[in-house]
């Protein structure tokens, strides 16, 4: 990631995290909405397996996003950006790591696991 | 703060040139918040490779049982929602210490401590349910997986309630100091993070395990 | 009557008098040699009443410069350890051959060249990295010291732990036979049921721990301690490699924290991982451990592209050439680092579509650095070129890197790779960006800034001496790899059948004698510096020896504890070339009080306790493991207990500090 923006030592105008009620309970009622529904939508098995199973991975990102700027008071002002740019950099790595790991183990498996068809392979995909 | 300091030697020209390149008293910012963001961002890391070997092997059941028929959701619902509303009474305790009240903000944190411990309770016998069933996680490369990126969670979990106790003496003890503040506000960041992983493993692990 | 809880077991596991190798003559003599050495060592500090000082000046220090110097001790001695395993491997494969076993049988051979390895990866290349980052970096930034100086003594003392488990393996018990990643299942517990790999495990976890502290401490030290005006494209470049170097560290080594994690519960747990049945999978450890991997070898040699910046500008006596392009090339390293992991292992079997990918990337990753190179050269280009050590030692990896480099764009492409793949070639490849890289990176930033930590330069004769046996007898021990390699010769072998190759390896032999005598030069030179320090030949008065152009070199050499009496005011890059350019003056008067952390003996008491910890899990000791834990945690939890933990320098005696310099600045102009 690209760290040369200018962010000189501006002391005076350190950002301090307000913590507020309202923002904690707007945070808590959305999150609470948005484990509900995945859950329900899955224990009643309400739509078919695999929409179901992006439906509730787009809830998960919605939620952890709610519970970044309403729990963590996420912003681009906090420690100067600097917070912002660490979890967009850790974000990277992740997925990376994730669908890097999946695609190549997928491969691997494929080509190396004799006997294992691909209604049988080991992993989620 | 910076202020630059033009006549720290005084007299001539040259001193005066020395002194724009010094400055009297400099008071750097405090780096504890971005030191502990930047730690749980590694901590995020080892979560996504327990998350990518969950992955990788979610579906190697060995012929033992799958997450359909082990999971319990009811159960892991309770869960989600103890640890969802400690979350919400971990932030009543910093409003609590952003207004000086002492008093309120260790009881909102003893709240906290006591849901995440009904949290770890539930936890620790749906571990020992499975094992008792067979379960466990030497079984296959699904369970091994599961208990891994669980386990290590709940130890997470284990680690913040024993801060969190410290924490609620050293208030006791020192009051609502900046310091103390600051370890509040890092504490506040670990617990939200924590209950930030749980979203992806109740979808992921869970909901998704249960789904053919 | 039958006891079904053994309490011999209990307390002490696995362990017993047969875990001390007395049927091994050359570890039994090395044992007596260290106990020998160290009952000398232990006298001679006694006999000088050194102990206090060691402890209040050293062993519980907070202060970054005296926390680097200790890094470098650190890499130095492992240096002579894990020299000492090459030294065996290349004697063994010069002689064995044909009915001539040599004088390694293949269980010791394989625990050789596995902590050869693991000791030159993890506790030599990555501490003199990061002592000579924790030294420099807060200097260059005009800061007093990192932004958590306690956690920088505790990063240390784990990485020092980490060293201590891996060196009682070699007197208690054994060390992996793995190789140095350890590849299941080879090392799961059905094929290396032993100590070895637990000793592998927790040594790099312990270790881990404090690398991964200090990654955080560096990053948070160089957002948020950088002097007034020092805005990030002002930083020196060097600054800007140790940035990027740390952010990778800080997104890198969780990863293998997690997989040794996992590799030891396999062990211990009979977890399915990584298993042959029950649905684990090899692979996946391969997968992650060079995820982890590549972006390792950038956390090594990103500091030394850092190095040689500085060197080079220093001694050409100009701007570094593309300061703009420099940074940017640097993080574009730092990102695609993340993308060509695979490349470690094309033969494993994911096919087509993925290593061609992962070959390309390969590939792509090579610019950046081509970049850079052609920065230096011209920077160099019509300079005033001084050819100082450093300066030579830069030269020296120019042309040794570049080729290593060359060859390792040929490994990128897969095809080849299969031929290639753990072959001699490729043990010369690394080798090849490794030494001609991080070492003689790490040699040049030694020489360069040696005045500075210590107030005297080294002896520029040995210096040479151990400069052209390095710079010579890598290319001797190292070419006969690269022929080998294509004639289809693998790694980690310790007995050959064919006499008609014998004379390559006897040419490597002799290329690692070569390289001996430099690692000796080295010891003598800094022996000789340290006997001649007070000729004017060494000595530095001026805290500035080479007409430096950063910060660093505006101090004392050493810097009071301090740093700097006031904290500059930054307007350029090449900050002290802008000020001596500019008249600036050192201020002589109203000198303010300075607040500074105090020492602290918590970071060594629980970094011991975790080696503890670790030993007890490796021996399967669990009693004492379990009161190793929980002496850790207490000590860890008293340790927040206390709220104490600063001090001020009184105004007078930074005045007196400073008077001292003056005078001896005007005694010696």
């Amino acid at each position: 990631m690209s760290d040369h923006h200018d962010h000189g030592h501006h002391d005076h105008d350190v950002h301090v995290t307000h913590y507020s009620q309202k923002d904690y309970l707007v945070g808590f009622a959305l999150a609470a909405i948005l484990t509900i529904i995945p859950f329900w939508l899955v224990m009643g098995n309400v739509l078919a397996p695999d929409t179901t199973k992006w439906v509730i991975l787009a809830f998960a990102a919605v939620q952890l996003i709610v519970q970044m700027i309403y729990f963590l008071h996420l912003n681009s002002k906090a420690e100067g950006g600097w917070n912002m740019m660490a979890l967009i950099l850790t974000i990277v790595i992740l997925v990376i790591v994730m669908a890097g790991s999946i695609w190549v183990m997928h491969h691997m498996n494929t080509n190396m696991m004799p006997g294992m068809g691909p209604a049988n392979t080991h992993d989620m995909t | 703060m910076s202020e630059l300091n033009a006549s720290v030697t005084g007299g001539s020209v040259a001193d005066d040139v020395s002194g724009r390149y010094i400055v009297r008293e400099h008071h750097p910012e405090q780096g504890t918040l971005l030191g502990f963001w930047l730690y749980l961002m590694s901590d995020c890391l080892i979560f996504a490779s327990l998350f990518a070997t969950y992955a990788v092997q979610g579906r190697a059941y060995a012929g033992g049982p799958t997450g359909a028929e082990l999971f319990e959701l009811p159960l892991i619902a309770l869960n989600t929602a103890f640890l969802l509303v400690s979350s919400l009474t971990f932030g009543f305790a910093m409003i609590a210490a952003q207004a000086k009240n002492l008093g309120k903000a260790r009881m909102w944190l003893a709240v906290t401590g006591i849901l995440g411990l009904a949290f770890l309770c539930v936890e620790i016998y749906e571990f020992q349910h499975l094992i008792h069933m067979g379960a466990g996680p030497q079984r296959s490369g699904f369970l091994t997986a599961f208990f891994a990126l669980v386990g290590t969670h709940g130890l997470h979990v284990t680690f913040g309630i024993v801060w969190l106790v410290t924490l609620f003496f050293q208030l006791g003890k020192h009051g609502l100091t900046p310091e103390n503040f600051r370890r509040l506000s890092c504490l506040s960041l670990f617990w939200h993070f924590l209950d930030l992983i749980w979203i992806f493993v109740f979808t992921f692990v869970y909901l998704m395990g249960v789904l053919p | 009557m039958q006891e079904s809880f053994d309490l011999t077991k209990f307390i002490f596991g696995r362990l017993g008098w047969d875990a001390i190798p007395f049927h091994e003559p050359i570890l039994i003599a090395t044992f007596a040699g260290v106990i020998v050495g160290g009952l000398g060592l232990v006298g001679l500090i006694s006999y000088f009443r050194l102990w206090g000082s060691l402890w209040r000046d050293w062993i519980t220090s907070i202060d970054h410069k005296k926390i680097g110097i200790m890094y470098m001790i650190l890499g130095l001695v492992m240096l002579l350890r894990g020299f000492a395993d090459a030294l065996m491997m290349r004697g063994q494969q010069a002689i064995a051959f044909g009915d001539n076993a040599g004088f390694l049988p293949p269980h010791h051979y394989d625990q050789v060249f596995t902590a050869h390895g693991v000791i030159m990866i993890f506790f030599v290349a990555m501490p003199f990295v990061t002592g000579l980052m924790n030294y420099v970096v807060p200097l260059q930034i005009g800061a007093r010291d990192v932004a958590f100086p306690f956690l920088n003594n505790f990063s240390f003392w784990m990485t020092t732990m980490g060293a201590v488990l891996v060196m009682a393996s070699l007197f208690v018990g054994e060390f992996g036979r793995t190789g140095w990643l350890a590849y299941p299942p080879l090392s799961g517990i059905l094929a290396s049921p032993g100590v070895g790999v637990d000793y592998y495990i927790w040594s790099l976890q312990v270790a881990g721990v404090g690398t991964t502290l200090s990654g955080v401490n560096l990053i948070v030290t160089i957002i948020k301690m950088r002097a007034p005006g020092m805005d990030l494209m002002k930083m020196p470049v060097f600054t800007w490699t140790s940035l990027c170097t740390n952010i990778l560290i800080v997104v890198t080594f969780p990863i293998l924290t997690a997989v040794l994690a996992m590799l030891g519960m396999d062990r211990l747990l009979d977890t399915a991982f990584f298993t042959s049945d029950r649905g684990g999978n090899p692979m996946m450890y391969v997968n992650l451990i060079w995820i982890w991997g590549h972006p390792e070898v950038y956390i090594l040699i990103l500091p030394a592209f850092g190095i040689f910046s500085e060197v080079v500008s220093t001694f050409c006596g100009k701007r570094l050439f593309g300061y703009t392009s420099m940074v940017y090339a640097t993080c574009v390293i730092m990102v695609l680092s993340y993308l060509v992991w695979l490349h470690h292992f094309f033969t494993m079997g994911s096919g087509a579509s993925v290593n061609a990918f992962f070959g390309i990337t390969t590939m792509i990753i090579s610019i950046p650095t081509g970049a850079k190179i052609f920065n230096w050269l011209f920077t160099m280009y019509r300079g005033r070129i001084r050819f100082e050590l450093p300066m030579m030692w830069t030269v020296s990896f120019m042309l040794t890197f570049v080729i290593g480099g060359m060859t390792g764009v040929m490994l990128a492409i897969p095809a080849a790779d299969f031929v290639l793949h753990n072959s001699l070639f490729l043990i010369a490849h690394f080798h090849n960006v490794i030494i001609g890289g991080v070492v003689f990176g790490i040699f040049a930033g030694i020489n360069y800034w040696f005045p500075k930590a210590f107030g005297y330069k080294l002896d520029r004769f040995w210096g040479l001496v151990s400069f052209w046996l390095w710079s010579i007898g890598f290319w001797v021990a190292f070419t006969p790899g690269y022929i080998l390699g294509f004639m289809g010769y693998t790694r980690r072998v310790s007995h050959f059948d064919d006499p008609s190759v014998q004379w390559l390896f006897q040419i490597s032999f002799v290329g690692t004698l070569m390289i001996a005598g430099g690692i000796g030069a080295l010891l003598m030179q800094i022996y000789v510096s340290y006997r001649d320090r007070n000729t004017a030949r060494l000595r530095d008065f001026t805290g500035d020896p080479w007409e430096g152009r950063t910060l660093e070199w505006a101090t004392s050499s050493p810097p009071p504890d301090y740093n700097f009496a006031f904290t500059p005011v930054v307007y350029d890059n090449d900050t002290f070339a802008d000020m001596k350019k500019n008249g600036y003056r050192r201020p002589l008067k109203d000198f303010v009080a300075i607040h500074m952390p105090k020492n602290t003996g918590a970071g060594i008491i629980i970094s011991a306790l975790s080696c503890a910890v670790g030993f007890g899990i490796i021996w399967h000791m669990w009693a004492f493991t379990i009161v190793a834990f929980v002496a850790m945690m207490a000590a860890i939890i008293i340790h927040t207990f206390n709220y104490k933990r600063d001090y001020y320098i009184p105004a007078e005696e930074v005045a007196r500090t400073e008077e001292a310099r003056t005078r001896m600045l005007e005694s010696h102009v």
